[in-house]
């Protein structure tokens, strides 16, 4: 009986890798959830959540119009993911209206540009894909250019490291200093808007924000070391990819949802159960610790 | 970078404004400070402390007037690693996951290289800018768990390490322990003796008279700015602070 379980789960491991399809949504969902993991402790220290949701959303007419005119989708992501940044920006300062207000008009307006120019525009666009993501059916050439930003925005992000860590912390010191803030702003926000179009094949546009910030909100509930906090939020990315992927195989249930969802079930398993930070501090109640 | 010619000015800002967006927050505002001087700067919430510092910093551009640190502009101010900012403990996000030592070799960023590798030098400085605040113990303690003095430690040992000839320090002794504000004031004095100009914001009226050469008192622009002994009269905390009495100030709240 025992036997049996075993063989049970070791096909249940094993079956899915028999397939193409699945190996590669593996490897491209993984390398993804880890650089929008690296990303998303900046984000969630720096509270551009809102900023991910609006830059991930602002993307659509950009694959659109990259779609139809044949060229790199995720060149058109991104200079549609910038452009709205800068846009908000530029209303910021020349209105009274509150950002959060403006981050949500402009991101809902370019979203639905999106969608009105796919229902023009008679191509073989899927909607479908774009919108919840398609892990299951990445083309060669998508596959590249997955590959070719991801390791940029790794290698950005190691380079920067530190300085984006300290424009995070205190923007304020990092200009005493004389390093340039309003270049690490841009280069955040560069990194952002990449990250959101590799990150928006695995779970679609709608959940990539939180390929964005869940994983960096789980890591920062277990530890008060940046670097571990890093560490986590990529590991806990890419085990709920894993783990959203079997899933979805096993299961037969959407794959980017899928994936959200595992990520979700480890932030509220941090939340309840973080040694310290957890709703119920064990490790006060084990040892008696006091903090 | 310390200058040993001690008759030049370490700050000298002329005639500065600063407004954002068109709001003006601080406008023909002066101020000349020398190597050794502390001045305390002093006005209401809102009376444009923070603008000024921010303004001597660079992180806010000003719209007229000139500024010269230690003779230069603030560009090369800022890379020579000439001015040092304390931040108000509210100034900080202290759930940040940081420990001291790594805040406080923040100050070294400056003169590292692009990937911040430090140095053997950095790592003396740090470790001593540590000991000189009587940290040691905590080196790798969040700061989350740290008192407020601590904090506020912290990040003077933060400016200590940088090695700058001019501290801004943001309400250096508001939410301090006794033991911090002893440290900080002992410190205050080596830091003069070292030829250090210091320019601190409070609220609180003691410790401008008992650490303070010099005093500013601003409301949007400069209201008095003198010697303690002559500048620092009832009639003028009264103008300062908008007609509330200096009675009012000295009373047992402060």
């Amino acid at each position: 009986m025992d036997f049996f379980c075993f063989l049970n789960i070791n096909t249940f491991i094993t079956d899915p890798l028999t397939h193409d399809f699945m190996r590669k949504a593996l490897f491209m969902s993984s390398l993804v959830a880890a650089v929008c993991g690296f990303l998303s402790s900046y984000l969630t220290l720096k509270g551009w959540a809102l900023m991910g949701d609006a830059v991930s959303h602002s993307v659509m007419p950009g694959v659109v119009v990259a779609y139809a005119l044949g060229l790199p989708f995720s060149l058109g992501a991104f200079i549609f993911g910038v452009g709205s940044v800068a846009l908000i920006g530029f209303i910021k300062q020349k209105s009274r209206v509150k950002e959060d207000t403006i981050i949500g008009l402009v991101f809902t307006g370019f979203f639905a540009l999106g969608i009105v120019l796919v229902s023009k525009i008679k191509s073989n666009i899927d909607l479908h894909s774009i919108l919840f993501g398609s892990p299951l059916g990445i083309s060669l050439s998508d596959v590249k250019q997955t590959v070719f930003i991801s390791l940029l925005v790794v290698l950005i992000l190691l380079v920067f490291r530190k300085d984006l860590m300290l424009y995070c912390f205190d923007p304020r010191h990092a200009k005493t200093v004389g390093i340039n803030v309003l270049f690490l702003h841009y280069l955040l926000l560069t990194c952002l808007s990449l990250a959101a179009v590799v990150g928006l094949q695995s779970v679609g546009i709608i959940l990539v924000v939180a390929m964005l910030i869940t994983p960096g909100a789980t890591a920062y509930l277990l530890t008060d070391q940046f670097d571990n906090m890093t560490m986590i939020s990529v590991l806990s990315a890419i085990f709920s990819s894993v783990i959203g992927i079997y899933i979805s195989f096993w299961f037969d249930l959407e794959t980017g949802g899928s994936i959200v969802l595992a990520q979700t079930f480890i932030f509220l398993f941090a939340f309840l159960f973080a040694p310290r930070y957890g709703l119920f501090k064990f490790k006060k109640l084990i040892s008696g610790y006091k903090q | 970078m310390e200058s040993t010619n001690y008759s030049n000015f370490r700050i000298e800002a002329e005639n500065i404004c600063v407004d954002y967006n068109g709001k003006i927050a601080l406008y023909d505002a002066n101020l000349r400070l020398k190597p050794g001087q502390i001045c305390g700067l002093v006005g209401m919430n809102g009376a444009g402390k923070t603008t000024f510092f921010n303004a001597l910093t660079g992180f806010v551009n000003i719209s007229k007037g000139k500024i010269r640190i230690n003779g230069e502009s603030i560009r090369s101010a800022q890379k020579d690693q000439a001015i040092a900012y304390v931040p108000q403990n509210e100034g900080i996000d202290s759930q940040f996951p940081i420990n001291v030592w790594d805040v406080v070799m923040m100050g070294r960023y400056g003169s590292m290289n692009i990937l911040r590798c430090p140095r053997e030098s950095d790592i003396h400085a740090v470790k001593n800018a540590i000991e000189r605040v009587d940290l040691a113990e905590h080196l790798s303690t969040p700061i989350g768990n740290l008192s407020g003095g601590q904090r506020k430690r912290t990040f003077l040992a933060r400016a200590i390490a940088q090695r700058a000839s001019i501290l801004l320090l943001d309400e250096p002794f508001a939410g301090v322990d006794i033991r911090t504000e002893k440290l900080i004031s002992e410190l205050f004095l080596q830091f003069k003796n070292e030829g250090k100009t210091i320019l601190l914001s409070t609220h609180d009226m003691i410790h401008v008279r008992e650490f303070c050469d010099l005093v500013l008192l601003i409301n949007k622009t400069v209201l008095a700015y003198g010697e303690t002994s002559e500048v620092f009269t009832p009639e003028n905390i009264t103008s300062t602070f908008g007609g509330i009495s200096p009675d009012f100030l000295f009373g047992p709240e402060s």
